[in-house]
């Protein structure tokens, strides 16, 4: 049965390595719905989190063709019960609809959302959370008129522990 | 060791090369890699360079220079068209797990991603066939990355790095020292051996009334070879190869019991669906091995040696993995497990043996009919060369023949191209084989087809003398395609009848002896003359033109629905 899966690749911090990556998913005709690199707790060691649809069987031979790439250190992959996830958005409204739309307020204050910045042209809310919540304040900003809408890649932790510094310490034992 | 003072990078490039044993190199020159071949010139005496015709030349000898040597095989090329004249020999590198190291020339760094002449992605093109690969911008990055490259290329699984240096990196100067590559913190060659995996292997093999050992080339490229041979024999299971791992034991083992695959030998085939134990030896269930998974020897346990834990069911689940390198895995095995007579076991590989005798051997090797067979011909180069020779084949019907009659004395001995299939292999392959074993007599077998993809490595044999037998099959077909279509496509001949020059001429023209057969009494005693020549030696032999290779597993069918006809 396919679901979503989280793959979170720690890796060396090097360049190409996201195309050695990606390639492995092109080659196998694999859709990414999500992708996000960024440092991990671990100085100088960065950190993929990749989100694909397959099946666990699937999963598993790419993950193991993701180990087998020499930067990487290692690649685990989750179901969304194993990880906290989250996603951020951006959403960009006119400023005039702030101030003639009582609702807007109402919108924004009910969806927990954050105001980045106002000026007299523009508003920026920010949205941190599942993706049917974005999907939510997204729907509700809409007919306002959204000026600029962007939602970021899933970002996820596990809840067991990875341990990749007692890894990387004996990875050549 | 000593630090050179103020050295350039391309100096840097071959004192790498020297640390790293390397006295031999294949490629090409042009614009982006001058600066490097500048300094080769007054290396000459320690580094040798072979001047292939073509980059895909360079890449397919330093393929066969490793196959045979188990060195790291060197080739070099310029930037943008050069550079990608290696990818074929790159991929194939990759999916027959040759260690091997090509260095690229690159436009100067300031110039990367303007689109300047001879400038191509080439780092970008490689990633999915390479092991690992690099772009060096920085002179004083050479002997770091090309130790790492070295390592990377001959540890664990081996496998193609390739290393583009830019214009600049070359020109500039450092102060050089080298430092062997002892381990990269991300990358583990040897998995750890889990003995729990080992004993859990002897417990199943402790009660197989029918077991089968399918070896491919791990035991080679594990240098396992006396291990395996001592496990073989320790547990007297009948062992089967698949084409690269055929001659890690000598062809007239008693326990060999033949090829498994495609056009392999009917008994493995057939009895992979019989055994109740399925011991598979550093090799990886390619299709053209397994037929169809869906009813692959789904009676049998599965256990699998293996090097690679992403080889661990990829393609066939295993009842038990166990993982490592063979050469240290095979002795703990082998001391787990007791000898068993598997008599009737045997004599049901006897049994098939003797109607694929019947059916299909005889007639390829003892053709009563008038046309010569590739087979005679393989018969008569194992006469001839006393089973002492590195078969090289090329890609298609010959290949297959070779694979299935050729016999071996010596591992190493069986250079082809596997995984990928790649036409044009052989004779670049043989002048690298010739190279990487001086003393062994090269026999490269190929098919006209293939012989025209790479044809003008005849001028690499004639420049450097290099005394490679190479023996074209030659049936004006691209004779494999030609027998899918008699048999899956109603003998429609789409594109596969060839018509072909005189290659005798045409190896003349290149100063080679030669000599074209067309009778079965020509061709032992051009076979005797050819091998007896200490020089290069062309021979064609003109075979029968539809002769098809069987047995045969269609494409996508189980192993126990292999045809004999």
């Amino acid at each position: 049965m396919e679901k979503n899966y989280t793959i979170s690749i720690y890796t060396e911090n090097s360049v190409g390595l996201l195309n050695r990556v990606s390639a492995i998913f092109q080659r196998r005709h694999i859709n990414i719905i999500s992708i996000t690199s960024s440092v991990s707790e671990i100085e100088q060691v960065s950190r993929f989190v990749i989100v694909v649809r397959l099946t666990e069987a699937a999963v598993k031979k790419v993950v193991g063709q993701i180990e087998k790439q020499i930067e990487v250190i290692k690649a685990f992959y989750h179901t969304d019960e194993e990880t906290i996830f989250q996603e951020s958005a951006l959403y960009k409204v006119a400023s005039k609809s702030l101030f003639e739309e009582r609702h807007i307020q109402n919108i924004i204050k009910e969806s927990h959302a954050n105001i980045v910045t106002v000026n007299t042209d523009f508003f920026v809310i920010e949205k941190t959370g599942f993706r049917h919540e974005t999907e939510q304040l997204y729907n509700d900003l809409a007919p306002y008129g959204l000026l600029q809408f962007v939602r970021s890649g899933r970002i996820s932790v596990t809840k067991d522990p990875m341990n990749i510094k007692a890894l990387l310490t004996k990875f050549n034992d | 060791m000593k630090i050179k003072k103020n050295i350039s990078g391309s100096e840097a490039l071959i004192h790498c090369l020297l640390e790293e044993g390397v006295d031999l190199i294949y490629g090409y020159p042009g614009g982006a890699i001058m600066p490097f071949y500048d300094e080769l010139y007054k290396f000459q005496d320690k580094l040798q360079h072979v001047l292939t015709r073509h980059e895909q030349g360079a890449t397919h000898a330093a393929q066969g220079f490793a196959r045979v040597s188990g060195r790291v095989g060197v080739c070099v090329a310029t930037s943008g068209p050069g550079a990608t004249n290696l990818v074929t020999g790159i991929a194939d590198a990759m999916i027959d797990s040759t260690p091997m190291v090509c260095l690229t020339g690159q436009v100067p760094s300031h110039l990367l991603g303007s689109d300047a002449f001879q400038e191509t992605d080439i780092i970008g093109i490689s990633t999915p066939v390479t092991k690992w690969n690099y772009q060096i911008t920085n002179a004083a990055e050479i002997p770091e990355v090309m130790a790492k490259a070295f390592y990377i290329a001959r540890s664990g699984r081996p496998g193609p790095v390739l290393i583009d240096v830019t214009k600049d990196a070359q020109f500039d100067t450092f102060d050089f020292s080298y430092k062997h590559c002892t381990g990269v913190r991300s990358y583990k060659p040897l998995p750890k051996i889990d003995v729990t995996a080992v004993d859990a292997a002897a417990a199943v093999l402790a009660k197989a009334k029918k077991p089968l050992i399918v070896w491919g080339q791990g035991v080679i490229l594990g240098k396992a070879e006396e291990e395996f041979k001592n496990f073989v024999e320790k547990s007297n299971i009948p062992a089967a190869w698949t084409i690269l791992g055929v001659s890690a034991i000598p062809t007239d083992h008693p326990q060999n019991v033949g090829m498994v695959g495609m056009h392999g030998n009917y008994g493995p085939n057939m009895l992979t669906n019989e055994c109740d134990v399925l011991l598979a030896i550093g090799m990886r269930f390619d299709d053209r091995v397994t037929g169809s998974l869906d009813t692959y020897a789904k009676q049998a346990k599965v256990i699998h040696l293996e090097i690679d834990p992403a080889e661990i069911n990829k393609n066939v689940d295993a009842d038990v993995a166990v993982l490592g390198d063979v050469k240290s895995t095979l002795p703990l095995l082998a001391e787990r497990v007791a000898s068993k007579p598997y008599t009737e076991w045997y004599a049901a590989f006897k049994k098939h043996h003797d109607i694929e005798f019947e059916k299909v051997i005889k007639g390829d090797l003892h053709p009563t009919k008038d046309g010569l067979s590739m087979g005679e011909v393989l018969k008569e180069i194992n006469r001839a060369s006393n089973s002492d020779a590195v078969v090289v084949s090329d890609v298609g019907q010959h290949q297959m023949i070779a694979c299935r009659y050729a016999t071996f004395n010596h591992s190493k001995s069986n250079i082809t191209s596997g995984g990928l299939g790649t036409m044009g292999f052989a004779l670049p392959a043989a002048i690298g084989a010739k190279m990487g074993a001086p003393d062994r007599e090269v026999v490269a077998i190929i098919g006209d087809g293939g012989f025209q993809m790479t044809i003008q490595e005849l001028g690499t044999i004639f420049q450097t003398q290099a005394a490679v037998k190479v023996v074209v099959l030659n049936n004006d077909f691209l004779g494999m395609v030609r027998q899918w279509q008699q048999l899956f496509f109603d003998k429609r001949y789409a594109s596969t009848e060839m018509v072909n020059p005189d290659f005798v001429k045409i190896a003349e023209g290149y100063f080679i002896d030669s000599k074209r057969v067309t009778s079965r009494k020509e061709l032992g005693p051009a076979v005797d003359e050819m091998m007896a020549s200490d020089k290069p030696y062309f021979l064609e032999v003109c075979v029968e033109k539809e002769h098809n290779v069987f047995p045969m597993i269609p494409s996508g069918a189980s192993v126990s629905d292999i045809r004999l006809s």
